[in-house]
């Protein structure tokens, strides 16, 4: 892959089984080569090249076509209305209620997720960091989730939550949570929290094993170091577990709400926005705008609305993090 | 290392009631997907909520598999995540690679691009794709799904094969140099063998993500023999929502490559060939 | 077998010079130790001429063949790394006849070779081993037994000592020693340890901030070091260095003693005189040219070192040979042995008669 690129370098690649036998041969003379130099400045494109080609060609290209369908109207379903209008869109965007409810129910979804998977995550980590009896098999066992294809999670679920063969409602119900077992999937008012709870099984493994990794680099001296200077085990989680783990928390859950925020798979499956949009986040809003009204314009959008959404959290947080973190 | 563990006999009960829990709740979900697969039809709404069933058949298994199109559609999901696996993981060993062991212009800016791709709503890219691949003539086809994953996998998959060539020591491959090899003789007379676990988990991580994506599989596919295991399953399930047995059992059968996946990662990324003779 | 030249050889990073006009001759079957302390660019050199990094400017010639655009494989030099670098997956018989499997040599040949080489370094009965299952020693016999086994131009050693305990270190040395006798082959060789550069070298090469110090003979070096730098760099312990103010006939101490120093030319410009520890002698006090009080003493059996405080000049140190029944706080003479004095410039060269 690397040196196959011209005939002359090919050539001499060919020839060194002759000349090893002599070895008269001054290498110098008899093998004229491209420049070493020249050579160091190229040969990192021959490894990277498909990689930037296929992430320009799928991903950043149409990600720039996508940002130009928000000036335009694009509805497959509607072949004649289409063409350039400007910000329409935008003003269409600003008047939209179903918007302002998904952006609402973003918000929601992203820190409840985010929130019961961190602290959930948290004590796996801690758990696991400790010995105890089949730890292996218990590891494998509980990261299993983490496996578990995002529809088939969804799916799975929403059949829990069914009270037809589902336990869920039956148990919430006798424990008062519920009035009579019935299937919240369908209440306005409860039935986002269907989708979080199956984000949160999913999501536990991913911060459980991110944090573990995070646990098991504080070197053990420091805990010895602290039991001798006779610290208690509250002392020596907060003044030097959770500084150590500090960096990688906040990178974490930086990157897993911009994640969340973005992860539509398990609405779409368990409610599809419903009922009453009460489950409509933004990233689903754009899919069944695209999937079932064909609407890319306004889907495009949506979309950027959220990019721009999150661009802003991550600046917010990355000045945030300059701000605390002194080193 | 358990300071807090090893003092009271309480916090020693809290920790198996907590190890406990998690394992329930991990668990009982996958628990539930597969007693209902199992449980005769007849017994279904009798028994629907018992913890156990009463009786087993395996029925809903054979009808999942010998009269519906699963079968298929298992098939198409294999094709596209295997060859998704396969073609990501080569590219972004690749890139990986040049990552890890060359210094050059514009390093920075490639890696944050990359970054970049990780972040944004992948949603919205899902128009422009569908148009292209429309004007294509690519629509129903598996390998317009091959080319869409792979370039969502790339970035991940180069930025996990990068960490694992960072922990081969750049002198093996220079030992190797010296010793005769071009530096691609070198990649695969010794760089290659070390990387093989990282090259197992790569594959693996892309396969399971392949496998589970289901929006752009929704868009770019609508004809029945094209559809991959998610799509056909959410087919299915809205077509006939009241065969939950048969659909537990697809979901069954769906978890399967993924479990073995799994299993797979979990072996390689305990194993550290490396460490005896690196550590001196 | 192979001439090694440098010709005002130079290596930027961007805009930085880790190495400027390096100009070298080596000749064939010498012994040269670049030494000089961390970030000197002696690595860098080494592997420039291995092919590891390719050279910014100037040439690099074997036998007259101008090197500078071959990769490695293509310069016939074996290199022996600090990390020792064996390929984990390999047993020690694969290690070492790896060049001559990726040189498509006949089997046969390559099977004695490694045996023989086995032997040289007593592996034989490791050869079936990972690099995983040796010591660090052994690790490091493998490692030069996949030198050697090429019978290249030139040997290359980078650091390779630096990872062994002090016995082992000591040991390999002088198998290095060894190995440059009986092969008689070029080898350049890398440390920051002066002890093994004044051991194994014919001629040492002191780097420091990109720029070669000095090149010459162990005796040379300790005795006529061109600079402050050298001066303090080779010799162990280091040299004491004290500032005077230069006369006609010899330099001024700080206590007004003038030492004179026929030998030397040019007096009135140093303004710094050094004197090696070793070359103090321990005088009644007040006879010497200095009056000292004995800050610490350390009694190493065969020598004995004694930290001084000297007034008006500061601490310096005194070692002679035995044992010497001074303690801390006693009062000291020195003399200065005037002959073994080296004065350097403001600009810090050394100052003296042309050889």
């Amino acid at each position: 892959m690397g040196h196959t690129f011209d005939g002359r370098i090919r050539q001499v690649e060919s020839q060194p089984v002759t000349a090893k036998t002599n070895k008269n041969v001054m290498p110098g003379d008899t093998r004229a080569r491209r420049s070493l130099y020249l050579q160091y400045l190229v040969e990192p494109f021959y490894y990277l090249s498909p990689a930037i080609i296929l992430i320009g060609a799928v991903m950043m290209v149409p990600l720039i076509i996508g940002i130009s369908y928000s000036f335009q109207s694009i509805e497959l379903l509607n072949p004649f209305k289409n063409g350039w209008v400007g910000f329409e869109n935008y003003g269409k965007l600003w008047g939209d209620r179903k918007f302002w409810i998904a952006l609402e129910n973003t918000f929601f979804w992203t820190f409840w997720s985010i929130t019961f998977q961190f602290f959930l995550g948290l004590g796996l980590a801690m758990l696991l960091n400790t010995n105890f009896y089949g730890k292996k098999l218990f590891q494998a066992l509980v990261f299993l989730p983490w496996a578990v294809p995002t529809f088939l999670s969804a799916l799975t679920w929403a059949w829990l939550f069914n009270p037809v063969i589902g336990p869920l409602p039956h148990w919430l119900a006798a424990l008062g949570i519920l009035s009579e077992p019935y299937n919240i999937l369908g209440d306005p008012d409860l039935a986002m929290w269907g989708p979080i709870t199956a984000n949160i099984w999913f999501g536990v493994p991913f911060f459980a094993i991110t944090l573990l990794a995070a646990l098991q680099s504080i070197p053990s001296e420091l805990y010895e170091a602290a039991e001798i200077d006779g610290a208690t085990p509250w002392q020596t989680f907060t003044k030097i577990t959770l500084p150590f783990l500090a960096p990688m928390i906040a990178i974490t859950v930086m990157l897993r709400t911009i994640w969340i925020a973005n992860f539509a798979d398990l609405i779409f499956v368990m409610t599809g926005g419903g009922p009453a949009n009460s489950t409509q986040i933004l990233s689903t809003y754009i899919f069944t705008t695209a999937f079932r009204k064909l609407d890319f314009g306004y889907a495009s959008t949506i979309a950027v609305a959220l990019l721009v959404i999150l661009l802003i959290y991550a600046v917010i947080l990355l000045w945030l993090r300059k701000k605390l973190v002194k080193i | 290392m358990s300071v807090a563990a090893r003092r009271h006999p309480a916090l020693t009960i809290g920790k198996y009631a907590a190890l406990a829990f998690y394992l329930a709740f991990a668990l009982f979900p996958l628990y539930w997907l597969l007693k209902i697969a199992i449980t005769p039809d007849a017994l279904i709404y009798s028994e629907g909520t018992r913890l156990f069933p009463s009786a087993v058949s395996f029925d809903n298994f054979r009808t999942v598999v010998f009269q519906t199109d699963f079968l298929a559609y298992f098939g198409n999901s294999l094709t596209v995540s295997l060859a998704t696996a396969a073609i990501t993981t080569l590219i972004a060993a690749a890139a990986g690679y040049a990552f890890s062991r060359f210094d050059f212009m514009g390093k920075r800016i490639i890696i944050a691009l990359m970054l970049i791709t990780q972040m944004f709503p992948l949603l919205m890219i899902i128009a422009p794709i569908y148009r292209i691949v429309g004007q294509l003539g690519l629509l129903n086809s598996l390998t317009s799904l091959i080319i869409v994953y792979t370039a969502f996998n790339i970035p991940f998959a180069t930025f996990l094969m990068q960490s694992f060539f960072d922990g081969i020591p750049k002198d093996l491959e220079e030992a190797a140099m010296m010793d005769g090899c071009s530096r691609f003789q070198a990649l695969r007379k010794v760089v290659f063998p070390l990387t093989l676990p990282g090259l197992g988990a790569t594959l693996g991580f892309v396969f399971t993500a392949a496998w589970s994506e289901l929006l752009f599989a929704l868009m770019l596919i609508s004809k029945n023999d094209a559809m991959t295991f998610p799509v056909g399953l959410l087919t299915f399930v809205s077509k006939f929502s009241v065969d939950w047995g048969q659909m537990m059992a697809a979901g069954v059968l769906a978890l399967i490559p993924s479990c073995l996946f799994f299993i797979f990662i979990q072996r390689y990324l305990v194993q550290g060939l490396t460490s005896g003779a690196v550590k001196g | 077998m192979a001439r090694i030249e440098l010709r005002d050889v130079v290596k930027r990073y961007g805009a930085v010079e880790v190495l400027r006009d390096i100009n070298l001759d080596i000749t064939d079957g010498e012994f040269i130790v670049l030494v000089g302390p961390s970030g000197c660019g002696k690595s860098t050199l080494l592997r420039m001429i291995a092919g590891l990094e390719p050279i910014t400017a100037g040439d690099f010639l074997i036998d007259g063949a101008r090197m500078n655009d071959l990769r490695p494989r293509d310069r016939d030099i074996a290199m022996v790394f600090q990390s020792y670098a064996l390929y984990p997956h390999m047993d020690v018989a694969r290690n070492m006849g790896f060049s001559m499997e990726i040189r498509k040599d006949p089997t046969e040949e390559r099977k004695n070779k490694v045996a023989q080489a086995a032997a040289t370094l007593g592996l034989s009965a490791l050869t079936d081993r990972l690099p995983k299952a040796l010591s660090g020693g052994q690790r490091q016999r493998v490692a030069m037994g996949r030198a050697i086994i090429r019978d290249p131009r030139a040997f290359l050693f980078d650091e390779p000592l630096s990872n062994l305990d002090a016995a082992l270190r000591v040991e390999m040395r002088l198998e290095i020693a060894r190995l440059h006798q009986k092969l008689g082959a070029t080898m350049i060789y890398v440390t920051h340890d002066q002890v093994e550069a004044l051991t194994l070298a014919d001629r040492i090469v002191v780097l420091n901030g990109g720029d070669i110090q000095q090149v010459g003979g162990p005796l040379d070096l300790y005795e006529r070091p061109a600079n402050k730098f050298v001066a303090q760099f080779i010799g162990s312990p280091t040299m004491n260095v004290v500032p005077v103010s230069g006369t006609e006939a010899g330099v001024t101490i700080a206590n007004g003693k003038t030492i004179a120093l026929p030998h030397l030319p040019d007096t009135q410009q140093a303004v710094e005189m050094g004197i090696r520890p070793e070359h103090l002698d321990v005088v009644d006090p007040g006879a010497g040219d200095l009056n000292a009080v004995a800050d610490v003493v350390e009694h190493l059996g065969s020598d004995t070192n004694i930290y001084v405080k000297v007034d008006g000049v500061g601490p310096l140190m005194v070692r002679k040979h035995g044992n010497i029944p001074a303690k801390s706080g006693d009062r000291l003479g020195l003399r200065v042995r005037s002959e073994k004095v080296h004065i350097f410039a403001p600009d810090g060269t050394a100052l003296r008669r042309a050889a």
